[in-house]
């Protein structure tokens, strides 16, 4: 097989493409724990991030337990609207003036402040899950549908023309041609909007729940205690890493043939 | 030229106020290889978009086997300009792409390709995907998929213009080499002069816009044929007509 690396040569490549990484973000961190350490800046205003992590540390329990309703919400709320954006844009793209009728609509509901909209929402449905779920969903939306509406206009003109000389109808070159078309732009939208969901779902949480991060820092917040809130962030952007990995490594294994390109050519 | 498979007569076709195509005549032979040659913008393309029903006719017949066309039966393979694979199909999925469409299996359609891959030097890429092969190799896949397909007649949309020059001179003998195999019956559209008269047995010489035939050239050379003098002659003709006959210059 032409393709398959021998796994040490991967895991090298792997290092090499992480280590600046791991450098940018613990150079940060050696910053700020030398400013909170030397400054004298009280751990009331700034915490050491090794505060922060230890304090954490005590806490994970809570911490952990206030966790999974946000992942349950970002889930849930990003699979919603998912599926939303893929049937309104394979209706817009069948029926082209659909698109005229509903875009304005969904640009506007982009317009909305989250600020005002999260408690209004809150009071509607409650402290449930249901509020949680339409937050996420609101501000994934968009982004999910704009990137596969511009997915499917990305199908290459001879392709569409060689599929319809074939005698292929109008569906089956949606199946055979624009839809695989569109999946970079999927994959691009998805790895836009799951960074959305995490912080739609905590500032859902925010307006109004029994549980979850953003209930959790507005507790933290009240008590005075800027080491848990941020404890609360660096899961919340662990939380985030991990989703947005996870999308990764989704368009890796439906789109093998990106990471082959140039390679081997005869 | 007895009986004609695809004859077209007085094909006339406007964009608004844009005439692209005026009254033009054509007609191709059974076995035969027939090339439209004339300038970009003269509305090659519009004729093969005529012919497989993207677009329709202001005025004219098109008949195939003296039977008008049907919108929803057309007789032929199309290969489109640049090679048009799907980056996200193995090579032998893209060959069987027009028998999917005509509702064969895919694992029927797999064993009618596989055995024609060596033929189409493609012999141990079948599960390589298009970003892998090179261009020479892309285009022998594209026109293993036209023919595979199985219908009366191929139409071939300047399939070569994409390549570099070399690549190009030695697909162009390769085509011929499959052609004289397999006696397809053909249509191509073509920027190219050399590439007309190399490859064709009749050469309609099409005019810039509004295109019409300003000549109907036929190539009695033997093949294979080689560049040469006696292909060197017809295409210096070929080159004084299209040079002389005056153009609208916009």
């Amino acid at each position: 097989m032409p393709f398959i690396r021998p796994v040490a040569a991967r895991a090298a490549t792997a290092f090499s493409r992480l280590w600046p990484a791991v450098l940018s973000v613990g150079g940060l961190f050696l910053l700020w724990e030398a400013y909170a350490q030397f400054s004298g800046i009280p751990p009331t205003t700034l915490p050491a991030p090794s505060r922060v992590l230890a304090q954490g540390a005590l806490h994970s329990q809570a911490l952990w337990d206030n966790t999974l309703p946000t992942i349950t919400a970002t889930v849930l709320g990003f699979a919603c609207s998912v599926s939303a954006a893929f049937v309104f844009s394979v209706l817009i793209d069948f029926f082209r003036p659909l698109r005229r009728a509903l875009l304005p609509v969904f640009v506007i509901s982009q317009t909305l402040p989250m600020i005002a909209i999260a408690p209004l929402v809150v009071l509607w449905f409650g402290f449930g899950l249901t509020p949680k779920i339409m937050l996420v969903a609101l501000v994934t939306f968009f982004p999910m549908l704009i990137a596969l509406l511009q997915g499917y206009a990305s199908t290459a003109d001879e392709i569409e023309q060689l599929v319809a000389s074939m005698g292929a109808p109008r569906w089956r070159i949606f199946l055979i041609a624009r839809l695989p078309s569109a999946l970079p732009f999927f994959f691009a939208g998805l790895r836009i909007s799951i960074t959305y969901a995490v912080v739609g779902a905590i500032f859902a949480e925010y307006a109004g729940a029994a549980k979850g991060l953003g209930i959790y820092i507005l507790n933290a917040k009240n008590n005075f205690r800027p080491d848990l809130v941020l404890a609360a962030v660096m899961v919340s952007a662990t939380l985030t890493l991990l989703l947005f990995g996870v999308t990764v490594l989704l368009q890796r294994l439906s789109m093998p043939w990106l990471r082959l390109s140039g390679s081997h050519k005869p | 030229m007895s009986a004609a498979r695809l004859e077209l007569r007085g094909i006339a076709k406007a964009f608004g106020d844009l005439q692209v195509l005026g009254e033009l005549s054509i007609a191709v032979g059974k076995g035969e290889f027939v090339s439209i040659l004339g300038p970009s913008g003269s509305g090659k393309s519009t004729i093969f978009k005529l012919l497989t029903g993207a677009l329709l006719p202001d005025a004219g017949a098109m008949l195939f086997d003296g039977a008008p066309l049907q919108p929803d039966h057309r007789p032929f393979a199309f290969m489109p300009q640049r090679d048009a694979l799907m980056d996200w199909r193995r090579i032998i999925d893209n060959t069987t792409l027009g028998l999917e469409v005509q509702g064969i299996g895919r694992m029927a359609a797999r064993r009618r390709v596989a055995p024609l891959f060596a033929e189409f030097g493609l012999a141990g890429f079948e599960q390589h995907y298009p970003a892998q092969l090179s261009g020479g190799m892309r285009q022998r896949a594209a026109l293993l998929r036209t023919v595979v397909q199985d219908k009366d007649m191929l139409l071939l949309d300047e399939p070569f213009g994409a390549l570099d020059a070399l690549t190009r001179a030695d697909m162009q003998r390769w085509l011929e080499t499959m052609w004289s195999r397999h006696g397809w019956t053909s249509l191509l559209v073509t920027h190219d002069v050399r590439e007309a008269v190399l490859l064709s047995d009749r050469i309609y010489v099409l005019s810039a816009r509004p295109g019409r035939i300003i000549a109907e050239v036929a190539v009695p050379l033997s093949r294979p044929r080689r560049t040469g003098a006696a292909v060197a002659a017809i295409e210096a003709g070929i080159l004084d007509l299209l040079l002389s006959t005056p153009t609208q210059r916009t």
